[in-house]
């Protein structure tokens, strides 16, 4: 079937529009982010002003410490968590409680935030009123992001154990390996890649949450979205274009260069498995 | 070596030849596997659900809610409040939120269905060799700050802002304004419009990824056999590409609506006074009048109204990986 001319050019025009709808915002944010002008909108020159701005912005770099170094914990903690519950969910198709833990998996990815952010809340504060701990802080919103992440990182990767093939597992034990050097050995080289996507996709999650992190930060722990969010609320603000083109750069380099080492080894390894499967 | 666990009879049926070597599986490491994350779930996820339930139905004290079960002179009481979901219910406030939210999250599902079905069905028709290029296109925007990218149409929308320029310049403005989606023409910012474009714009990418990956592995013979038997283009697409990617327009659209019901920061950056979602209210509950057991009501109705569609998207979602076998 061949697709009319008109076909065509609507079609082409259509995603133009579509991709033109998604990503002008993100554009003008960057280009105003070099602007002169004090009154944002209204552009008046090339300018590093707000960048200069930013290097002085104490609370600004506090807060992104504080929120990397939470990115980074939850992307962690939600790797091992989501490898262990993949895990479960691909091989131990029977053990008593699976449905619920299955649920309980999947549940925060699609649970509002701010139930999430109430119930956890609401839960840490009995507890510390009860017990003294934990306080409200860093600590309580790795909880919560880990919570959300390791959702994230369980669907990720057990989409890649699940298109694993089992015979590689099953010969590495027929020749004698036990079963933690089968995972380690065998397993987890198999499923790094996906590993590694799980890693970045929980990290950039957490380190752009504002909801959960409102909830559960507490005096002096505020992570870098609630200081934007609270700029931004106050109305338009050429240091917050600054800090958000800082971040989408690094982002768009993260995922580029994660995607093209991702290919690269995919292709590497189905290049390893034809040579093998020629022996 | 420790007893071998019994082998299950039905996983036995299935897999006869793998038996031994399942048994050969470390049964303590199995349960440390299961174990972790299992236990954490559980005190993470369930526990506070319980917190939250048993904090709906109690009453507030001063400080915190006062306990349900309480023992004084030798006897047990148990005192158990629905006040806070009949105030709910009779409140016109609260009534209204729930409604605005609903109104809110359909309204943006619909634009996010019209924008993103085209967009989808183009994508999985053009030549295979873009196509992962277009995908990553639109995951793109799913990996660059959800927050910043709110913010960046607080910048297009106010006064001076290009987006502003060309909606006012073009008398559309009028128009939204005659929709009742703006209040004055000329004014674009903390109205329903900026709002609805807010939530469409973030989450048009949950709804066209769903549907692409339906309607790129759709078998197009069965459009050439309509054709052959007669059907024009524009017939068959109704009546036979749009039945067959029935499972992703459901999952796409409950991918939207069920978190915009929740949204949250869109209505705080985009969004107005008259605008209040349900988020908002469980926020000033806590912060602003400490009141647990509303708030924990408030979001506990709220998980009662997306909980159908909820269902209908694990139901469609494991239908559409069925397909993908």
């Amino acid at each position: 079937m061949k697709p009319s001319r008109a076909h065509l050019w609507f079609g082409r025009a259509w995603l133009a529009a579509g991709y033109f709808f998604l990503f002008a915002p993100i554009v003008s944010l960057i280009v105003y982010s070099f602007n002169d002008s004090p009154v944002p909108n209204v552009w008046r020159g090339f300018s590093l002003r707000w960048y200069e701005a930013l290097l002085q912005d104490d609370d600004l770099l506090a807060s992104l410490w504080l929120s990397l170094k939470i990115a980074f914990l939850t992307a962690c903690g939600a790797v091992v968590l989501g490898t262990l519950a993949a895990f479960t969910l691909v091989k131990y198709t029977r053990f008593r409680g699976r449905t619920v833990f299955a649920g309980m998996v999947s549940a925060p990815l699609v649970m509002p935030e701010v139930v999430i952010g109430l119930a956890l809340l609401l839960t840490l504060v009995s507890l510390q009123r009860a017990i003294g701990v934990p306080e409200r802080g860093m600590l309580t919103i790795w909880m919560g992001h880990l919570l959300v992440g390791m959702a994230y990182a369980t669907v990720v990767i057990q989409a890649r154990l699940r298109d694993l093939n089992p015979q590689l597992e099953e010969a590495a034990m027929d020749l004698g390996a036990r079963p933690h050097q089968v995972f380690w050995l065998v397993t987890l080289p198999m499923i790094a890649q996906s590993l590694v996507s799980a890693w970045l996709l929980t990290f950039t999650l957490s380190l752009d949450d504002v909801v959960l992190a409102g909830f559960l930060s507490g005096p002096g722990s505020t992570t870098m979205p609630l200081v934007i969010l609270s700029r931004a609320r106050l109305g338009l603000n050429p240091g917050v274009n600054a800090v958000a083109t800082v971040i989408v750069v690094i982002v768009a380099i993260g995922v580029v260069l994660a995607s093209y080492f991702i290919a690269r080894a995919e292709r590497q390894r189905s290049r390893e498995l034809a040579a093998a499967a020629r022996g | 070596m420790a007893t071998p666990a019994p082998a299950d009879p039905a996983a036995a049926a299935a897999a006869k030849h793998r038996v031994g070597l399942r048994r050969l599986r470390l049964p303590s490491g199995r349960a440390a596997v299961i174990g972790v994350p299992y236990v954490w779930l559980l005190a993470f996820f369930l526990l506070p659900f319980a917190v939250v339930v048993k904090i709906a139905v109690s009453q507030m004290g001063t400080v915190q809610p006062e306990d349900l079960l309480t023992w004084a002179d030798g006897q047990l009481t148990l005192r158990l409040t629905f006040g806070h979901f009949g105030l709910i219910f009779t409140d016109p406030l609260y009534v209204g939120t729930y409604l605005r939210s609903v109104q809110y999250a359909a309204l943006t599902t619909v634009l996010c269905l019209l924008i993103g079905y085209p967009f989808a069905y183009f994508m999985a028709r053009a030549r295979a060799a873009v196509q992962p290029v277009l995908l990553m296109l639109v995951m793109l925007p799913f990996w660059t700050s959800f927050l910043l990218r709110t913010y960046a149409w607080k910048g297009l929308l106010t006064a001076n802002g290009w987006a502003h320029d060309v909606i006012v310049g073009s008398g559309l403005d009028h128009v939204l304004a005659a929709l009742g989606l703006i209040a004055t023409p000329g004014q674009l910012m903390n109205t329903p419009f900026s709002l609805v474009l807010g939530m469409t714009y973030t989450y048009l990418p949950f709804m066209v990824l769903p549907l692409y990956g339906n309607l790129a592995k759709m078998d197009l013979r069965l459009l050439e056999a309509a054709q052959d038997l007669g059907a024009t283009p524009w017939v068959a697409f109704w009546r036979v590409t749009v039945p067959l990617s029935k499972a992703g327009i459901i999952a796409g659209s409950m991918l939207v609506f069920i978190p915009c019901i929740g949204e949250f920061v869109i209505p705080e950056l985009l969004g107005g006074p008259e605008t209040m979602m349900i988020g908002r209210v469980i926020w000033d509950e806590l912060f602003a009048n400490n009141d647990w057991p509303m708030a924990s009501a408030v979001a506990g109705l709220m998980i009662l109204l997306i909980i159908v569609p909820i269902a209908l998207f694990q139901k469609y979602q494991a239908q559409a990986q069925e397909q993908r076998r």
